[in-house]
C-alpha cells in the first residue's frame, strides 16, 4: 500500500487526478494571460512581458479547507455530470433504429410519396431540392431568417464605429497597418483558384435542381472564396465590391423575394396554391418551377452572410 | 471502403477528443479542421455530396477562420508563441 502511494504521483492514476485538479487551473492561466496582454502594441515595444504564475503557485498554497473541500465536490460533480450525459447518449444511440433498415419508423408514406411523385410534381431531379424549395419550402424560409437574425445579432454586438468620421479613419488605418501586406506567395495562388472556386459556388447553386447541392452549399463555397480573397489582397480591394450596403441590398432584396414567394405557406399549411409556374421539362436548367430562382437567393444570402460574419469578427465591420 | 469508413470514424472521435484535451487553442482549432475535414469525406461515401460540399466550406473553411480571426481578436496566438519563445523552444522572431 505504501509503495502505491510512494508511486501514485508518476502513475496513470496520479497524472489523471492532477489533470482533473489542476485542469480548470490552465484555463485560467490563459484567459488571465490573453487578458493581462498589453493592448495594442507599438511596433517598438517588443519587450517580452512577464507571464503571470502567481495564480498556479500562490494559490494552491493558500488553499482553506473549505476551498479544497469545494474544490473537490466541484470535480466531483462535475465527473458526474459528464459521464451521466455520456451514459444518456451512448444509451439514447443504442437505441436508434439501424442505419438504412427499411423498417424504420421513418419510413413511412411521405417520403414514398416525395421519392414517386417528387420529379413529377416539382420537376426538380434532385429530389432534396424539391423537398426543401418546394414542399417544405417553409422551413428553408425560416432557416434563412435563423442565419440572417444571427448576423443582425452580431452586427449589433461586434459593429465598433459610432458616427464619428475621425474615429472611423484612425480605426481603418490602424486595421490596415496590421494587415499582413503584400504576401506574394498567397496573392499569386489566390488569383489563380479564386475564380475557380466562385465558379464552382455559381455552378453548383445553377445546378440545385439536378445534382446534388443548392443554395446553401454554394453560397458557403462563394462566401469562402471571398473571405480569401480579402485575406490575400486586404480590404480596399474588397471595399471596391463588397461593401455593408452591398450586404443590406442582396440580403434584403433575396430574402424579400423568397419570403414573397413562399410565405404562403404559412397561411395555406402544407396545401400548395395552384401555380401558373409550370415544373417545365426535367433535366433542364429551366426546369423546375421557381427552385432555381429560390436557390440563387438562399446562394446570395449565404455567401454575403458568410463574409459579413467573418469580416465582423475580423475588423468590427463589413 | 469498409476500412476506410472505420479509419475515418476513429479519426473523428480522435480529433473530438484531442479538441477537448488540447491546451493550445491554435492546435486545438487546426485539429478541429482536421475533424471536419474527415467528416466532409463520410458523408462523401454515406452518398450525401451535397452535405460534403456544404461541412468542406464550412466546417473546415468558415467556421476555422473565424476560429483564428477570434484567438487573433483575443491575442491568444501572439500569447501562445510568446510563450514557447520564453521556454526556449521557439526560435527567435
Amino acid at each position: 500500500m505504501a509503495k502505491l502511494r510512494e508511486n501514485l504521483p508518476s502513475s496513470r492514476w496520479g497524472r489523471f487526478l492532477r489533470w482533473l485538479r489542476e485542469g480548470d487551473d490552465v484555463l485560467d492561466r490563459s484567459m488571465a494571460e490573453a487578458l493581462e496582454a498589453p493592448a495594442p502594441a507599438p511596433a517598438d515595444a517588443l519587450v517580452p512581458l512577464p507571464i503571470p504564475r502567481r495564480l498556479t503557485r500562490t494559490r494552491q498554497r493558500n488553499l482553506t479547507r473549505m476551498e479544497k473541500r469545494l474544490r473537490a465536490l466541484y470535480v466531483v460533480t462535475a465527473v458526474l455530470i459528464c459521464s451521466g450525459i455520456i451514459a444518456l447518449l451512448l444509451v439514447t444511440t443504442a437505441g436508434l433504429p439501424d442505419f438504412g433498415d427499411p423498417d424504420n419508423p421513418a419510413n413511412n408514406e411521405v417520403p414514398r410519396h416525395y421519392i414517386e411523385k417528387g420529379l413529377e410534381e416539382t420537376g426538380a431531379v434532385n429530389i432534396v431540392a424539391g423537398m426543401i424549395l418546394d414542399y417544405r419550402a417553409f422551413d428553408t424560409l425560416g432557416e434563412s431568417n435563423v442565419l440572417f437574425v444571427a448576423v443582425c445579432a452580431v452586427i449589433i454586438l461586434l459593429r465598433l464605429h459610432s458616427g464619428d468620421p475621425r474615429e472611423r479613419l484612425r480605426d481603418e488605418a490602424d486595421e490596415r497597418s496590421r494587415e499582413p501586406g503584400h504576401d506574394i506567395i498567397l496573392q499569386v495562388v489566390a488569383a489563380l483558384i479564386i475564380p475557380l472556386i466562385l465558379l464552382f459556388g455559381v455552378y453548383v447553386i445553377l445546378n440545385g435542381h439536378l445534382s446534388p447541392g443548392g443554395g446553401f452549399s454554394g453560397g458557403a463555397v462563394m462566401g469562402a472564396a471571398l473571405i480569401l480573397f480579402q485575406l490575400a489582397f486586404g480590404e480596399r480591394h474588397t471595399a471596391r465590391f463588397f461593401t455593408f450596403r452591398t450586404f443590406r441590398i442582396v440580403s434584403v432584396l433575396a430574402l424579400g423575394f423568397y419570403a414573397s414567394a413562399k410565405a404562403y405557406s404559412f397561411f395555406t399549411g402544407a396545401n400548395h396554391l395552384p401555380s401558373f409556374i409550370t415544373p417545365g421539362i426535367p433535366g433542364k436548367i429551366f426546369s423546375a418551377g421557381l427552385i432555381p430562382y429560390l436557390n440563387i437567393a438562399v446562394g446570395m444570402v449565404v455567401c454575403c452572410t458568410m463574409y459579413a460574419l467573418y469580416s465582423l469578427f475580423r475588423k468590427g465591420d463589413v | 471502403m469498409q476500412v476506410l469508413m472505420i479509419l475515418l470514424l476513429v479519426l473523428v472521435i480522435a480529433c473530438a477528443l484531442a479538441v477537448a484535451l488540447t491546451k493550445n487553442l491554435l492546435t486545438a482549432a487546426v485539429v478541429f479542421m482536421t475533424q471536419s475535414l474527415a467528416l466532409s469525406v463520410i458523408w462523401l461515401i454515406l452518398e450525401s455530396p451535397d452535405l460534403g460540399i456544404t461541412e468542406a466550406a464550412v466546417g473546415a473553411g468558415v467556421d476555422s477562420l473565424l476560429l483564428f480571426a477570434t484567438l487573433k481578436k483575443i491575442r491568444a496566438i501572439d500569447a501562445s508563441i510568446r510563450r514557447k519563445e520564453e521556454d526556449g523552444h521557439g526560435e527567435a522572431p
